[in-house]
């Protein structure tokens, strides 16, 4: 089962270096990490989607709340998250398929940001599935290339037994 | 850099001249001594390098013992041991590139058995970092998995407080060695020190009290269990817990056993001892694992050597675990209660709930096994046994030395023949089996316990790795002992290659030299015993000896350890106890 970890880091260098080790080392599989600045200078944020059963993911947690720049970690799974991945892809639109693939960015509610004589640059974010499905969608007329973030992901402000499991170092 | 109170080393002058600073401003050399001695050093270890000049140079009279290995790797052990013998960090120093590499496995061994050491190495100047320069390694990437925590120091405003949280750091929680890289640079910027610098480590918290309620399930499975089985780790021992191991036991009445790593935590000569258990262990050990119904794991981490198969670990029992790190817990085998803290404290709030029980039919099995499946071997041989030999060590020393040890069979009949009586008594490489850890394990403890008799029980493959540093106990006057259970081979190689490998003895065979003569040329005594009849000599005359010793036992070839639990085989299939049973 895919579990998103968010965990909370000193903003110093060596961080992502102990955290990445950490998952090496220990044969944990990442399947995506992305890592940037917080409202505090002092802290980042890592969201770190990982693959395993429940019993991985436990150790998963309890070692990244063990690398010491790490302050707090939190398993959002079972937890109701927005989850939103970036991608920017170039796809091929000679002028003739050009009005297609734009009415495709539009129902993916998605946005031209560069034009080019055979290629669009689209940005779409999203639900991960919504990404997948975007790519697939642009199959048929050649895909130039892609850049993807990971998932950052937050939990949603409502009322809940179930709370996220949180190790908080502080 | 970030502040202006902090210049380099070549403007500090000037430019503090021109601020009237002088008397205020410190070099980060000075500052690592200065923290050093805050901290309570009085003992360190470390080999000189280019980059650590500035650093030694500012140990020249500074008030710490200081000792030179012959080798970082060696070095690295002495701090190790140090710490294993006094509870306190252990200390130990090395130049960039080289040396720092060279204290890779020692800081492996450190980590894998949970041992508070601060390493300091010196870096290439900062901004040479990453040009390849002379002598340039990227230790923090290297010791990275094999350090609980490093970082290396890029102003020498950070110095004094990163140097005090690396001790905070190496000797709480669940210990560990502690790296700090310091680039040359660092060590000659100067800057302003006034008062002591606040620590700064948000994401790093100790939980030491364990939960009220979970000691109390615990108590009350303890009170109703039939058959338990209390099974100690190296964790009672670094908690200083081992008075309060003896409270529980002896109140609710359980058979303990041990870790290698946990030997000493328990007196072996009191009734309720199983001894150790695992892949050689007690075969009563085993069996009384394998049959319980509540096995109490406090401060140990369900090691493969310790559960064989996991699957068919402990099959009947509930499992509570008592530890430190909560990542131990449910690691290797799901706990049914997890009680995360410190042992000393969790184990003195227990004492207070359990209540005794008899529980006469589980000690009578305990019982039984113990008379049928003791340690033994063949005392009638008219070759030296290595077992005769710990025996004979054990009773002419009235089992009250230090012991460490080398690895392989050497440390298993440590481990099954001595009789350990207090915590700190036996000094090994568990986790990481370290060949070669023996004799600077040695000089290290007798460092740290100058009084005490350090007896180092090797193996001659393992003392093979490290013997020059004889040559540091003997410059040192340091009178360790050291009893090499000469079998002429990787014994423990051997025996798997004789059991697993059709006798096909590949390159488990190395000659080796007079080691009684290496001794004398090293400046110990040197002492070679090929009789039975002369071991008991041999062991007096060493004892007698005020300086380093080294006797060469040259013992039966081929013996083997018993029993032993084949790799992947549950505790219980163990081989070898028709020999245990015939010999018992
Ligand atoms: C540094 C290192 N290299 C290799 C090994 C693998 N190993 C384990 S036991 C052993 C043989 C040890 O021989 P010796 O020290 O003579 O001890 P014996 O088993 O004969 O008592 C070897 C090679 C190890 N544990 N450590
Ligand atoms: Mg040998």
């Amino acid at each position: 089962m895919k579990h998103i970890i968010s965990a909370l880091v000193e903003n110093k260098p060596g961080v992502l270096a102990h955290v990445a080790g950490m998952f090496a080392a220990r044969a944990f599989n990442i399947d995506s990490l992305v890592v940037g600045r917080t409202e505090d200078p002092e802290l980042s944020r890592m969201t770190i989607v990982v693959i395993g059963d429940d019993r991985v993911v436990e150790q998963v947690r309890k070692q990244l709340a063990k690398v010491v720049p790490v302050v707090k970690v939190q398993d959002f799974a079972g937890q109701p998250v927005v989850a939103r991945d970036l991608m920017l892809i170039a796809v091929s639109a000679t002028p003739e398929k050009r009005p297609e693939v734009l009415s495709m960015v539009e129902m993916f509610k998605a946005k031209v940001v560069d034009i080019g004589q055979k290629l669009l640059m689209v940005e779409v974010s999203g639900p991960e599935r919504k990404i997948e499905a975007f790519i697939d969608a642009c199959r048929p007329y050649g895909i130039k290339s892609v850049a993807r973030t990971g998932t950052i992901a937050m939990p949603r402000q409502v009322k809940t037994d179930s709370r996220p499991l949180i190790t908080d170092n502080r | 850099m970030k502040s202006k109170s902090c210049s380099s080393a070549g403007s500090a002058d000037q430019s503090s001249i021109k601020a009237g600073l002088s008397t205020t401003l410190k070099a980060g050399a000075q500052i690592i001594v200065d923290t050093l001695i805050e901290q309570g050093v009085d003992t360190m270890f470390g080999y000189l390098g280019g980059v650590v000049l500035p650093l030694f140079d500012r140990l020249y009279d500074a008030p710490i013992n200081f000792i030179n290995p012959r080798h970082e790797q060696g070095g690295c052990h002495m701090a190790d041991a140090y710490a294993r013998a006094s509870g306190k960090v252990g200390v130990v120093v090395a130049t960039s590139g080289p040396g720092a590499c060279n204290l890779v496995t020692g800081l492996a061994t450190a980590m894998m058995d949970s041992v508070p050491v601060v390493a300091i190495t010196g870096q290439v100047r900062t901004e040479l970092i990453g040009n390849d320069a002379f002598q340039e390694a990227d230790i923090t990437g290297i010791t990275r998995p094999i350090t609980k925590y490093n970082c290396i120091v890029k102003d020498v405003e950070d110095l004094a407080r990163t140097v005090r949280e690396a001790f905070y750091i190496a000797s709480t929680g669940r210990p560990g060695p502690v790296l700090v890289d310091v680039p040359v640079d660092i060590e000659v910027a100067r800057c302003k020190t006034d008062g002591p610098v606040e620590m700064k480590l948000p994401g790093y918290r100790v939980r030491t009290k364990g939960n009220a309620r979970q000691i109390s399930m615990v108590a009350k499975e303890i009170n109703k269990a039939q058959q338990p089985v209390l099974y100690v780790g190296g964790g009672v021992i670094i908690a200083n817990a081992s008075e309060e191991l003896r409270a529980v036991a002896e109140k609710a009445h359980l058979p303990v056993t041990t870790t290698l790593l946990g030997l000493g935590s328990y007196d072996q000569s009191r009734p309720e001892s199983l001894d150790m258990l695992g892949m050689h262990g007690a075969a009563y050990a085993n069996y009384a694992v394998q049959e319980c119904d509540l096995l109490i794991a406090v401060g140990a981490r369900f090691d493969d050597r310790v559960t064989g198969k996991l699957k068919a670990f402990a099959p009947n029992a509930k499992i509570i675990h008592i530890d430190i790190d909560p990542s131990s817990i449910s690691k290797n085998v799901r706990v049914d209660i997890p009680v995360v803290g410190d042992a000393k404290i969790i184990l003195a709030a227990l004492v207070k709930e359990v209540e005794y029980h008899e529980r006469k039919r589980w000690f009578k099995k305990i019982a039984e096994w113990k008379n049928k499946f003791p340690f033994s071997y063949d005392r009638d041989s008219t070759t030296i046994k290595p077992q005769y030999v710990v025996e004979e060590i054990c009773r002419l020393t009235e089992g009250r030395a230090i012991i460490t040890t080398g690895v392989g069979q050497n440390q298993m009949w440590a481990a099954q023949f001595y009789r350990f009586s207090r915590p700190r008594q036996l000094i090994s490489s568990g986790g990481l089996g370290t060949m070669g850890y023996g004799l600077p394990a040695a000089i290290g403890a007798q460092v740290a316990k100058p009084e005490a008799l350090v007896i180092d029980i090797d193996g001659d493959h393992s003392f093979n790795m490290t013997m020059t540093e004889l040559r540091t106990a003997v410059e040192n006057k340091l009178p360790i002992k050291v009893c090499i259970l000469n079998n002429g081979y990787m014994g423990m190689v051997r025996q798997w290659q004789e059991l697993f490998y059709n006798k096909r003895y590949s390159k488990s065979y190395l000659s080796n030299p007079d080691y009684a003569a290496v001794a004398e040329a090293l400046g110990a005594v040197g002492i070679t015993v090929d009789k039975k009849g002369d071991v008991p000599k041999g062991i007096k005359k060493m004892l007698g000896v005020a300086r380093p010793c080294v006797v060469d036992f040259r013992i039966e070839r081929e013996e083997n350890v018993w029993p032993m639990v084949p790799a992947g085989k549950s505790l219980n299939e163990m081989d070898g106890l028709d020999i245990l049973e015939s010999m018992a």
